[in-house]
């Protein structure tokens, strides 16, 4: 069907509790209202309170029994209704979901899904803009995903939930319904770890994520204007990196830049502008830049237009590496 | 019987007197063997944590959090449980460790500094051990609302502290558990020091067992030096737990009779003779004293318990100590399901990586 990339989560998130019974759901606002941006719609009536759990309001806890539920052999989804609320839960994530494997040798594993919208762009109340995937990047044993489009996003999500790692499932708020794509009804996996070339080119690379991949498109039509072909990578999955989609695209092109809407300061750019420093310094005909959020807490929406990266932003970056 | 103590009146459980002499209408019927194997595991604790002690003295082992004086609330936690029951402990645990069956070997493991010793046996369900204070309690109330959904007749038990009842997640777990009637039992071994800070610094309630009220399930204070008193709090509660009555609170009053871990000196801040007072009410000397009342212990009882006892930890540690260190594999292999490109080029490099941090 022609679905936005809220109805694609929501097939998806159907498909997987119909296929396996041991998929659940968990959040604030899940059950009845269907989640604050109406991405578990329907669920609770197809598949029972017991499955479909409005949780009280307690992210810590949230997370916390999901652990406990993947250890009685649940496949817990669990819901933090913002990006910006689920500090809370960080104790849980770093010292448990990632680390579970690793400090029991195996023996224990958890395999749930942490959805949460994330990032700017939508003139939304303080706290509800967050784009902090940088802290969660950093924590060995974490998977980080972030689809863009429709299609991404329910294949994605379907490979994250039938995985067996924990995954921070990213979901830009943005994104949610602007535009639509023919999406399969039917169950499909799109690849973690797999980043995707979302535009082909041949004299820079744009390394971007989430809601910041229509505009380095958008971008990149303004600097074909100029002559100048750039090849666009979604990376879908930031953590672990598809680090070799990266480099294979920078040692072609000669120049990266990367743009996040997170601050700037220790940013996944930094990450990434290092990894090329590592692996291909000497294809590079320019040093690596970043257009980001700037190193300011993300503003009211007022502010928000000057804090987020545009299309013209990413000219310049663009412009600036060419003609360096 | 958990009903019938009031925390809000300041009511305690407790079977066994100071002298060992026990409260008839409370006494579990235990059968003398059954009697003698708590016994039995409370002399293994404090031999295998007093090997502790002394290991980490002569280098032996990592930084240790003895478990002195806590043998009651282990074992009796541990003892009424069954194979089907879950248990989510915090750091201070050995005599549950030893009473399920978990290797002794194993548990030094950990301590020595290797992963290896959270690795739980198969067809046991121990969780591993949580360090920060309170998290684990939120798990076990997912693994209790796990098995709800999965009709599975189970109690899940939590152990923690009384430092960790001033944790979020102690407040977060709690609700969570009345909300969804899940089944557990929560065994806060209330030892009064979470460090070097007091209890009266934790909470201004007069009871942690009352705390259970607010959220809308019972909470009872038990004898934590009494291990007829936790063990009969915990085999009801576990029994409510599996028949669907939903959660319970236990507090069991105890002291910590060791510093809080090996790195720890509690004498700069409790005095010598508070602690003198409770080495009186040692949990292990009162129960001895009841099973001489029960005919059940003499001196040839006492001497085989105590050359058991030393002798599985004589082996343990042997055991542990002959163990490889982890390997360099080790690390890389548990981070995901399977390696990613990046730790297989760090691994290369972490085999080729020579020296000590030392």
């Amino acid at each position: 069907m022609n679905a936005t990339m809220a109805q694609a989560i929501n097939q998806a998130l159907a498909g997987e509790m119909e296929r396996d019974g041991r998929v659940v759901i968990l959040g604030e606002d899940v059950g009845a209202d269907g989640g604050v941006f109406r991405i578990t719609d329907g669920l609770v009536d197809k598949f029972g309170r017991e499955r479909v759990i409005d949780t009280p309001l307690a992210e810590s806890a949230g997370v916390g029994v999901a652990v406990g539920m993947a250890a009685l052999g649940l496949r817990p989804i669990i819901e933090i209704q913002f990006m910006g609320f689920i500090y809370p839960a960080f104790n849980q994530i770093v010292s448990h979901v990632a680390r579970l494997r690793n400090r029991t040798r195996g023996r224990f594993t958890v395999p749930l899904v942490i959805r949460t919208p994330y990032g700017a762009g939508v003139r939304a109340l303080e706290h509800h803009s967050e784009s902090t995937e940088a802290f969660f990047c950093h924590i060995p044993g974490l998977t980080v995903v972030v689809p863009s489009t429709p299609y991404d996003s329910k294949g994605l999500l379907i490979a994250a939930i039938r995985g067996e790692d924990p995954v921070l499932f990213l979901e830009p708020t943005r994104l949610y319904r602007a535009e639509r794509q023919e999406v399969p009804d039917e169950a499909y996996e799109v690849q973690i770890g797999k980043a995707r070339i979302a535009r082909e080119g041949k004299d820079l690379t744009i390394i971007a994520w989430g809601a910041m991949v229509p505009l380095a498109e958008r971008a990149a039509v303004r600097a074909a204007e100029s002559g100048w072909s750039t090849e666009v990578i979604d990376l879908r999955t930031l953590s672990p990196m598809d680090r070799e989609t990266i480099i294979k695209s920078v040692k072609k092109t000669g120049r990266a830049l990367v743009v996040h809407e997170a601050p700037k300061t220790c940013g996944l750019g930094a990450e990434i502008a290092a990894l090329i420093g590592e692996k291909a310094l000497l294809s590079l005909e320019a040093p690596v830049l970043r257009i980001t959020g700037w190193d300011v807490t993300p503003p009211l929406p007022k502010g928000e237009d000057v804090y987020y990266p545009n299309p013209e932003r990413i000219f310049l970056g663009i412009k600036r590496l060419m003609e360096f | 019987m958990i009903e019938r103590f009031d925390p809000f009146k300041g009511e305690k459980l407790r079977v066994l007197d100071e002298t060992g002499t026990a409260n008839k209408d409370l006494e579990p019927q235990l059968s003398p063997n059954d009697l003698k194997r708590i016994y039995a595991h409370m002399v293994t604790a404090r031999t295998a944590d007093t090997k502790a002690f002394k290991l980490q003295r002569q280098g032996r082992m990592g930084t240790y959090a003895p478990s002195r004086g806590h043998e009651a609330c282990q074992v009796g936690t541990a003892f009424p449980l069954t194979k089907d029951d879950w248990i989510f402990p915090y750091f201070r645990d050995l005599g549950m460790y030893l009473t399920l069956g978990y290797p002794l070997s194993t548990y030094f493991f950990y301590w020595m500094g290797n992963e290896a010793g959270l690795r739980t046996p198969n067809g046991l369900n121990i969780f591993p051990l949580a360090i920060p204070v309170a998290s684990q309690i939120p798990q076990a109330v997912g693994a209790g609302m796990a098995a709800n959904i999965r009709k599975l007749r189970l109690a899940v038990v939590c152990t923690f502290g009384d430092g960790a009842t001033s944790e979020g997640d102690f407040h977060e777990g709690m609700n969570f558990a009345g909300v969804f009637k899940t089944p557990n039992v929560f065994v806060c071994y209330d030892n009064q020091w979470a460090i070097s800070v007091p209890r009266s610094r934790q909470t201004a309630a007069a009871t942690i067992a009352q705390k259970a009220a607010a959220y809308g399930f019972p909470g009872v204070l038990v004898d934590g030096n009494d291990v007829l008193a936790v063990y009969a709090a915990v085999r009801e509660a576990a029994e409510r737990a599996r028949s669907g009555r939903g959660p319970t609170l236990i507090e069991a009053l105890t002291y910590r009779l060791s510093d809080h871990t090996t790195s720890d000196d509690a004498s700069k801040y409790r005095t010598k003779e508070a602690v003198a007072e409770w080495e009186k009410k040692d949990p292990i000397e009162r129960f001895k004293t009841y099973l001489i009342k029960k005919g059940l212990w003499d001196e040839a009882f006492e001497k085989s318990v105590q050359d058991a006892s030393a002798d599985k930890v004589e082996k343990a540690v042997a055991e542990a100590e002959a163990a490889p260190p982890p390997s360099v594999e080790d690390f890389f292999t548990f981070a995901y399901g399977s390696m990613t490109p990046n730790l297989k080029e760090q691994l290369e490099e972490a085999k080729t990586a020579k020296g000590d941090v030392r």
